[in-house]
C-alpha cells in the first residue's frame, strides 16, 4: 500500500497542528477562569453591549482600582447561559442595552440586590428597581433623523403615522428591541388598537423595506431614499464627530436632529437604557457593586456622554458638544417597567401589521 | 496460503462473536447529537401562549419567505455550481486552470459579510450606482437610483453567489472522475455539446448535484446574517425574533423544530437525488479530455466562469482589502485583540475540524461496515441524525446545547467534589463546548462527504480484504483510509472553513475573553459600524483563502492522481 506512507505524511502536520492548538493558549483557559473568579483583583462582566462601547471606561475603571475586568460579550442568550451555569457561573455583572432583557434577568431571579447609597444617589428613582436588582446607567433616545433642508418643528412619534411622509419613512426592523421598546411605550400611552392603527400607517408609509441598522437611516437619508426616520441619538453623536470628509461624517452632515415627544399632555422623548445587575452567584459581589457605583460617578457618566454620545443618568454631567446640541431632553414620564410590560404586545404587533414583509 | 484460507473461515465467526465497536461508537455519537434536540424539544414541551399567534401572523410569512429562498439559491447554486463545473471540465480555454480552483474562492466569504459588502457596493452612495450616474450624466442620488438590494431578491442571488461552490465542488469531482469514458463516447457517436452535457453528463451528475445542493440548501436554511440584514423574515429570523425579542424561548423552540420538517425534506430530496446511483466503480476511474475552444467561444466561456467568481468573491473581497487599507492608513484597523482572535479563530476551528473529521469517520465507516451485512437500519439512523445540527441554526443548536453541557457538568462535579477538588465549569464557558457546539454543526459535511467517498469504493474490495482475513479496523488503515484521502481531506478543509465563519454558537458559548475573528466583526457590526470590522472581515476571508485553495488541488485534482500513471 504505497498510498499509507503519503496518508501518514499528510496527517502528520495536521497532528502537529492540533498539539499546537491544544497548547499555548494565550486566552484564559476554564481552570483559570474559575481561580480568577476567587481572585478578590478580577471581575467577571457579561455584557450584551458591545465591548468596544464600554472598553474605555473598564479601562478607567481598572486605573483606578487595580481590578482587572472580563468580558463576555453574549448578544442573544444572556440569561439562558447564566442560568445553565447556575451556581458556578463566574458572571459579577450583567449589562444588557435594553429595558426588557434587563428585566428579565430580574424576573429570573438571575440578579441579587444591591443596597448602596452612591447608585441611588446618582440614579434617578424612575431609572432602576427599587429593591436594588437592576441600575440603568446611560440613557439612549430614540430620536427623528430628518433631511437637513426639511422645515419641521414639534415633531411627534404619532405624525410618522401621517399620510403626508407617504414614501419617505426609513427604520431598521420592527422587530429590534429599540422598535419594540418605542412602540410597547406608544401602546401604554394610547392603547393596543390606536398603536395598530398608527403602526399600519407607519408602515404605508416606509420608503424601503425595514432592515438595516440605525445609521442606514442617515445613509439613506443623503441619498435620497428617504427624508424622515427614527434611530437612536448617539449614532448622531458619533457621525458628527468623524473626520470632516469622512463617509460617515456626510451621512451625520446631512440631517437634523429632532428630539420628537408622545402627542400627549406632558408626553416626552422615549428613552432606553443600557444597565447593569449584580448576577445572583457572583463571587466578586465587592467588586461588583465597585463597577456600578464607579459607572455613575461623574467621571464614568461624562465618559458615556463623549465618548459614547449617550445621555448620563445622573443629572449635571457635562455633555458632548453635539450631544449637547440637540437642545435639552424631556424624557417620556412612563416608568420603564410599564413600557417593558407591552413589549411582547409590541412584538405581536409588528407581525400582526407585516411591518418587515 | 493456508493462513488466508483460515482466516476466511474465521472471518463471520469473529465478527459476529464481538459486539460491533464501531456501530456502538456511532451510536453514541447520533446520541450526543440528539441531546441537543431533545432538550429543545423539552423547551417547546414547556408550551408557549404564543403559539396561535405564530402560526397565524409569523409561519405563513416565514415559510413562504423560506421556501422562495430555498427555491431560488437552489437553483442558482445549481446552475452556476453545474455550469461552471461542465465548462472548466469539458472544454478547455484560456484561463481555465485557474478557473477551476477560482471558482471555490467564495467558500471563504460568510454570508452575513457578502451582505454588508454588498450593502455598501450597491448603496445609492456606493461606486456602482456612482458610476453608473456619472455615465448617464445623472448629477445625484435623488435623480436616478436602482432598486435596494434589501429583500427576497436580492438575498437569494447574494446567497446563491456564495454558496454555489458546494455545487461546483461535488459536482467538478464527478465530472472529472466518473464520467470520461462515456462522454468521449457520446462525443464519437456524434452528439452535439449540449447533447453531451444534457442526456449524459447531467444525469450522471445528479447525485453530485444533489449532495452538493443540500449543502448548500441547509446552509441558507440556517442563515440568519445575511437574510436578517437584508430584511427578509425566514423561520430562522422568526425564531430570533420569537426568543430575543419576546422573550419566549419555548415558542422558539417550536419553531425550530417545526423546521426539522423542512430539514428532513432537503435530505430526502438529496436522498431521492442519489437513489439508483450506484456508481461506486472498481476500476480507476480516467480524467476526461477537455475538448478546445477556440476564439471567441473560448473568452465567452471564460467570461461565464469568472462572473460567478468576480461576484461572489472579489468584489466583496476588493471592498474589504479597500476599507481595511484606509482604517490601517487611518491607524484604526490593527490592534493586538484582533491577532489574538485570528490565532483563536484558527485554533479553535482546528480542533473543531478534528473532532468533527473522526466522529463522521466513526459514523460512515460503521455504516459501511453494516453494509456489508445488510442490517443498515440502526447505522443509517445514527448518520442521519448526527447531521441534523447543520441544520439547526447555530443559536438555536448553541441554546439546545447549554442544558446538556450543564448536566456534563454537574456530573464532573459530583466527582470532583467526591475528589475533594473545587467544583468548575469544565465544559460551559471553555473550549470544550465551543468545539462540541461546531462538531453537532458540521457533522453532516464530515459524514456525508466520508460516506460519498466510501461510496464510490466498490464493495468487491472490503470482500476481498475481509476474505484476506482483515478485520474492520484494519481494513479500514489499509484500504478504505488511503483510497477515501481526497474525500477526508476535503471534508476536513470544507468544516475548517466553516467553523471559523461560524458566528452564532461562537457568540453563545465562547469563555470569557475569548474573541474569534467573527465576534470581533460582529461588535463591530453591532454597534452599527460594520466597515469598521472590515479588517476582521478580510482576515477571516484570507484565513479562508488556503484551506480553499488546499481544497481546490486535493478535491479537483484526485481525478488524477488515482488515474493510471
Amino acid at each position: 500500500m504505497p498510498a499509507f506512507p503519503r496518508l501518514v505524511r499528510l496527517f502528520t502536520p495536521v497532528a502537529a497542528l492540533l498539539l499546537v492548538a491544544c497548547g499555548g493558549s494565550p486566552a484564559p483557559a476554564p481552570t483559570a477562569d474559575a481561580e480568577a473568579a476567587a481572585d478578590p483583583g478580577e471581575l467577571n462582566l457579561y455584557t450584551t453591549r458591545e465591548p468596544g462601547l464600554i472598553q474605555p471606561l473598564l479601562d478607567a475603571f481598572t486605573a483606578q482600582t487595580g481590578t482587572r475586568v472580563n468580558t463576555v460579550f453574549v448578544r442573544d442568550g444572556l440569561l439562558e447561559r447564566v442560568r445553565a451555569e447556575g451556581e458556578r457561573s463566574p458572571a459579577d455583572v450583567l449589562m444588557t442595552v435594553d429595558t426588557g432583557n434587563l428585566l428579565d434577568l430580574v424576573d429570573a431571579g438571575q440578579t441579587r440586590p444591591v443596597q448602596s447609597q452612591v447608585l441611588a444617589d446618582a440614579i434617578p428613582a424612575h431609572l432602576r428597581g427599587a429593591d436594588g436588582q437592576w441600575f440603568a446607567l446611560s440613557l439612549r433616545d430614540r430620536i427623528l433623523y430628518a433631511d437637513k433642508d426639511l422645515a419641521l418643528d414639534g415633531f411627534t412619534y404619532e405624525q410618522l403615522a401621517d399620510p403626508k411622509w407617504k414614501g419617505k419613512v426609513c427604520i431598521r426592523s420592527g422587530q429590534h428591541p429599540y422598535n419594540t421598546s418605542l412602540i410597547a411605550a406608544m401602546i401604554a400611552h394610547h392603547g393596543a388598537e390606536a398603536t395598530e392603527t398608527w403602526l399600519r400607517g407607519v408602515k404605508a408609509n416606509l420608503a424601503r423595506k425595514a432592515a438595516g441598522g440605525d445609521r442606514d437611516v442617515a445613509r439613506d437619508i443623503l441619498a435620497g431614499i428617504c427624508e424622515i426616520g427614527i434611530a437612536n441619538a448617539y449614532y448622531v453623536g458619533r457621525m458628527k464627530n468623524e473626520a470632516e470628509g469622512s463617509e460617515q461624517r456626510q451621512w451625520g452632515d446631512a440631517i437634523q436632529v429632532i428630539r420628537p415627544t408622545f402627542a400627549i399632555d406632558g408626553g416626552g422623548t422615549h428613552v432606553n437604557i443600557s444597565g447593569a445587575a449584580v448576577a445572583l452567584h457572583s463571587p466578586n459581589r465587592d467588586n461588583a457593586v465597585k463597577l456600578l457605583e464607579y459607572l455613575v460617578s461623574d467621571e464614568a457618566q461624562s465618559l458615556y456622554a463623549k465618548a459614547n454620545y449617550e445621555y448620563p443618568v445622573k443629572a449635571g454631567v457635562e455633555l458632548d458638544p453635539v450631544v449637547a446640541s440637540f437642545g435639552p431632553m424631556q424624557v417620556d414620564a412612563l416608568p420603564l417597567a410599564r413600557i417593558a410590560e407591552h413589549r411582547r404586545q409590541a412584538s405581536e404587533l409588528v407581525d400582526r401589521v407585516g411591518f418587515d414583509n | 496460503m493456508t493462513a488466508a484460507a483460515s482466516a476466511l473461515a474465521m472471518a463471520p465467526v469473529r465478527s459476529r462473536a464481538r459486539p460491533d465497536g464501531w456501530l456502538l461508537a456511532a451510536l453514541a455519537i447520533a446520541a450526543v447529537a440528539l441531546l441537543p434536540l431533545l432538550a429543545l424539544a423539552w423547551t417547546a414541551a414547556q408550551g408557549s401562549d404564543a403559539w396561535p399567534h405564530i402560526v397565524a401572523n409569523v409561519l405563513p410569512q416565514a415559510a413562504r419567505n423560506t421556501l422562495w429562498l430555498l427555491l431560488g439559491v437552489g437553483a442558482l447554486s445549481v446552475a452556476i455550481g453545474t455550469g461552471s463545473a461542465w465548462l472548466v471540465t469539458a472544454y478547455d480555454f484560456p484561463g481555465r486552470a485557474v478557473m477551476a480552483w477560482a471558482l471555490l474562492l467564495p467558500l471563504a466569504v460568510p454570508t452575513y459579510i457578502v451582505a454588508y459588502a454588498y450593502l455598501d457596493l450597491l448603496h445609492p452612495l456606493g461606486p456602482v450606482q456612482g458610476a453608473i450616474r456619472s455615465v448617464l450624466g445623472h448629477e445625484g442620488p435623488r435623480e436616478f437610483r436602482l432598486p435596494d438590494i434589501r429583500g427576497l431578491a436580492g438575498c437569494i442571488v447574494l446567497l446563491g453567489l456564495v454558496l454555489y461552490p458546494y455545487v461546483y465542488i461535488t459536482t467538478r469531482a464527478m465530472f472529472m472522475t466518473q464520467a470520461a469514458g462515456l462522454l468521449e463516447a457520446a462525443r464519437t457517436l456524434g452528439a452535439s455539446r449540449a447533447a453531451v452535457f444534457r442526456r449524459v453528463a447531467l444525469p450522471l451528475a445528479r447525485p453530485a448535484i444533489a449532495v452538493g445542493a443540500a449543502l448548500a440548501l441547509l446552509e441558507t436554511l440556517g442563515d440568519i446574517g445575511a437574510s436578517e440584514f437584508l430584511g427578509v423574515q425566514t423561520l430562522t429570523v422568526s425564531v430570533y425574533t420569537t426568543w430575543v425579542t419576546r422573550s419566549d424561548l419555548p415558542g422558539a423552540a417550536q419553531i425550530a423544530l417545526s423546521m426539522l420538517v423542512v430539514v428532513v425534506a432537503v435530505i430526502a430530496l438529496e436522498r431521492s437525488g442519489r437513489r439508483r446511483a450506484g456508481y461506486a466503480s472498481a476500476m480507476r476511474p480516467r480524467p476526461m479530455q477537455p475538448q478546445r475552444l477556440r476564439g471567441a467561444a473560448g473568452w465567452g466561456a471564460l467570461a461565464l466562469v469568472a462572473l460567478p467568481v468576480v461576484l461572489g468573491f472579489v468584489a466583496p473581497a476588493t471592498h474589504l482589502a479597500i476599507e481595511s487599507g484606509q482604517r490601517i492608513v487611518d491607524g484604526t484597523g490593527v490592534s493586538p485583540m484582533l491577532w489574538r482572535s485570528t490565532w483563536n479563530t484558527l485554533r479553535v476551528a482546528l480542533l473543531a475540524t478534528a473532532a468533527t473529521l473522526a466522529a463522521g469517520l466513526v459514523l460512515a465507516w460503521a455504516l459501511r461496515l453494516a453494509q456489508a451485512r445488510r442490517r443498515t437500519r440502526l447505522a443509517t439512523a445514527a448518520l442521519r441524525i448526527g447531521s441534523l445540527g447543520y441544520a439547526v441554526p447555530g443559536t438555536v443548536l448553541a441554546i439546545g446545547l447549554l442544558a446538556p453541557l450543564a448536566w456534563f457538568d454537574d456530573g464532573a462535579n459530583l466527582l470532583l467534589r467526591a475528589a475533594g477538588l473545587e467544583p468548575r465549569m469544565l465544559l460551559m464557558g471553555s473550549l470544550g463546548a465551543l468545539v462540541l457546539a461546531y462538531m453537532l454543526r458540521f457533522l453532516a459535511i464530515a459524514g456525508g462527504g466520508v460516506e460519498a467517498g466510501l461510496a464510490r469504493i466498490a464493495p468487491s474490495l472490503d470482500q476481498a480484504a475481509r476474505g484476506l482475513g482483515a478485520a474492520p479496523r484494519r481494513m479500514l488503515a489499509r484500504v478504505h483510509l488511503p483510497l477515501l484521502r481526497p474525500a477526508l481531506a476535503a471534508a476536513a478543509l470544507l468544516v475548517f472553513v466553516d467553523a471559523m465563519k461560524e458566528l452564532p454558537a461562537t457568540l453563545l458559548l465562547r469563555p470569557l475573553g475569548f474573541e474569534t475573528l467573527a465576534t470581533w466583526l460582529y461588535a463591530d457590526a453591532a454597534r452599527g459600524a460594520y466597515e469598521d470590522g472590515a479588517l476582521a472581515a478580510l482576515l477571516i476571508v484570507l484565513a479562508g483563502l488556503l484551506p480553499v485553495i488546499l481544497l481546490a488541488r486535493t478535491g479537483l485534482t484526485y481525478g488524477h492522481e488515482v488515474a493510471p500513471a
